[in-house]
């Protein structure tokens, strides 16, 4: 899905966290929001799945305005930074979630419930968890079920806030490696929130910088390498 | 090399960081046990050997008179109606406080923390000079035949009241920790509010609920203060347990005053062993869900 941003605003009372941005997204890439803390990059996250509304500005899906649309109606698969699952359902629970939650009428049977969620730790490569709580996996798995539990509701993008972000190195290598897969199968439209610039040039198709609210610079990764645009993005790329 | 000198001899044990050395350690349990027993247990058992100081048939005659029976009904029914009523405000009030960024916040929490510091006496009279026949409103409630002061209304008022904070109080540490991660979790995956209440909020705060709860109902059950000033200690109508036991004290009546006092005080050891066989029985979820 093709998601265009236009002219964004967002302020939390006096301060404004994002100054008007616009950034087109074209459909089935993997695009990396970089900046550092404070950057506005989860905000506009945020925004793109529904989670906040912007100060002004459009966001249009497919060129259909879904600036008014609620967070279920976005059908965004968003990864939190601390996974949030559910801590008090088992793993094939929580990846059930989204289907259970389905009106009836959409809602698949039972079998199907369970099949698909097979298929989805399969696809996770973690086919025996089914039954274990998150609180008995490690970092790396229940980053891997929250992505199977966000992949389940057929979503039409995939939102990431700082998915690798409480891993350690070798882990956080092995899961790049994971999403770039899994994007490559799905076709889905993929936006993450990363504030390590290596992790967004290695995995993004689309960079964008991010500093104070605003868009430094957005582009290819080699070329926001090459030619960094401002100051501001020179300095943060060759940390 | 030589600046580190080794003491030869017996340190054959290690002793953690945080343990303390031993005599301290008793020192602490001893007064820990003391304090408890004089406090706690000592009390606790008195009131048995009163109830029982004429025996057990004496004991269970009194019980059975009809002004303890209706004390004992009244106390079970203002407990069966104010602690649900509070358990539904109170879980309100936490999800009210911790999910949503207002002003006047502080101000909230501390008009729901206003019970504790109030003294019950004092929120007894308000009421009265709220409802009582002298009011305004209380004038024109007994004219149409509801009568709040010296009557059941009263009673529960007073009583929730007094147990008003208890639930949100369990439960808002509890729900700040937890954040709001989870429940925005459940809604991008395209639940409805009400089903994120039901299936995320609710199973993630219950022990914290069932705490509150028990404590409220505990509370709720031995109310003397307000519930004395507002219901006039009408015997058979509108005398509570703890205000019943009061009166048959004064009477010099001790068996029929320990009789009932021992009911109350069991009414509150059923409710903790009520707590502890959840706990035990849902040992495992709570283990993997690290709650207490």
């Amino acid at each position: 899905m093709h998601i265009e941003i236009d002219e964004i605003s967002k302020s939390f009372g006096t301060t404004a966290a994002l100054h008007p941005v616009s950034l087109s997204i074209p459909s089935g890439a993997l695009v990396a929001l970089l900046g550092p803390s404070g950057s506005g990059k989860t905000t506009l996250l945020r925004i793109l799945g529904g989670l906040e509304f912007p100060t002004s500005g459009r966001v249009l899906f497919d060129g259909q305005d879904a600036t008014g649309l609620s967070v279920q109606e976005r059908r965004a698969g968003f990864v939190f930074q601390s996974y949030a699952l559910f801590r008090h359902m088992t793993v094939f629970d929580n990846i059930a979630y989204g289907l259970n939650a389905r009106p009836r009428a959409s809602r698949p049977t039972k079998a199907e419930i369970a099949r698909r969620v097979t298929k989805l730790l399969e696809l996770i490569q973690l086919p025996d968890i089914g039954a274990r709580y998150p609180s008995q996996l490690s970092g790396g798995q229940r980053q891997r079920v929250a992505l199977a539990r966000a992949l389940a509701i057929e979503p039409r993008m995939l939102l990431l806030d700082e998915p690798f972000g409480a891993l350690d190195a070798k882990v956080r290598k092995e899961l790049r490696q994971g999403l770039r897969d899994i994007h490559d199968t799905t076709g889905l439209t993929t936006v993450f929130v990363t504030h390590d610039q290596e992790e967004a040039m290695e995995l993004a198709d689309l960079v964008v910088v991010m500093s104070m609210g605003r868009i430094e610079q957005i582009g290819k990764p080699q070329d926001v390498r090459a030619k960094p645009k401002t100051a501001f993005v020179r300095e943060f790329i060759s940390l | 090399m030589s600046d580190i000198t080794v003491t030869k001899g017996a340190p054959a044990r290690f002793r953690s960081a945080t343990e303390e050395a031993p005599l301290a350690r008793w020192a602490m349990i001893a007064a820990a046990v003391l304090g408890l027993g004089i406090l706690v247990f000592a009390p606790l058992i008195a009131v048995f050997v009163e109830a029982l100081a004429r025996g057990v048939a004496a004991s269970l005659a009194s019980l059975a008179t009809r002004d303890a029976q209706e004390a004992i009904k009244l106390t079970l029914t203002i407990a069966a109606i104010s602690v649900p009523f509070n358990a539904i405000f109170g879980v309100a009030a936490a999800w009210f406080i911790t999910k949503f960024d207002f002003r006047g916040k502080a101000f909230l929490i501390t008009l729901i923390d206003l019970p504790f510091s109030v003294s019950p006496v004092v929120a007894g009279l308000c009421i009265v000079l709220m409802f009582g026949a002298n009011s305004l409103i209380g004038g024109w409630l007994v004219a149409n035949g509801f009568p709040i002061v010296f009557a059941m209304p009263g009673i529960i008022l007073a009583t929730m009241f007094v147990t008003f904070p208890f639930v949100a109080r369990e439960l808002i540490p509890v729900m700040i920790e937890q954040g709001r991660a989870e429940e925005e979790a459940a809604l991008t995956l395209g639940a409805s509010g009400w089903r994120v209440f039901w299936t995320v909020t609710l199973p993630n705060i219950r022990w914290a609920l069932l705490y509150g709860v028990l404590l409220c109902n505990a509370r709720a059950m031995g109310e003397f203060g307000a519930v004395a000033v507002v219901s006039g200690k009408i015997r058979g109508q509108t005398a509570t347990m703890p205000t019943t036991i009061e009166m048959l004290y004064q009477e010099y009546l001790s068996v029929a005053a320990f009789s009932l006092a021992a009911v109350l005080a069991l009414l509150a050891l059923v409710t903790l062993l009520l707590k502890t066989a959840l706990e035990i029985r849902h040992a495992d979820q709570l283990a993997a869900t690290h709650r207490h």
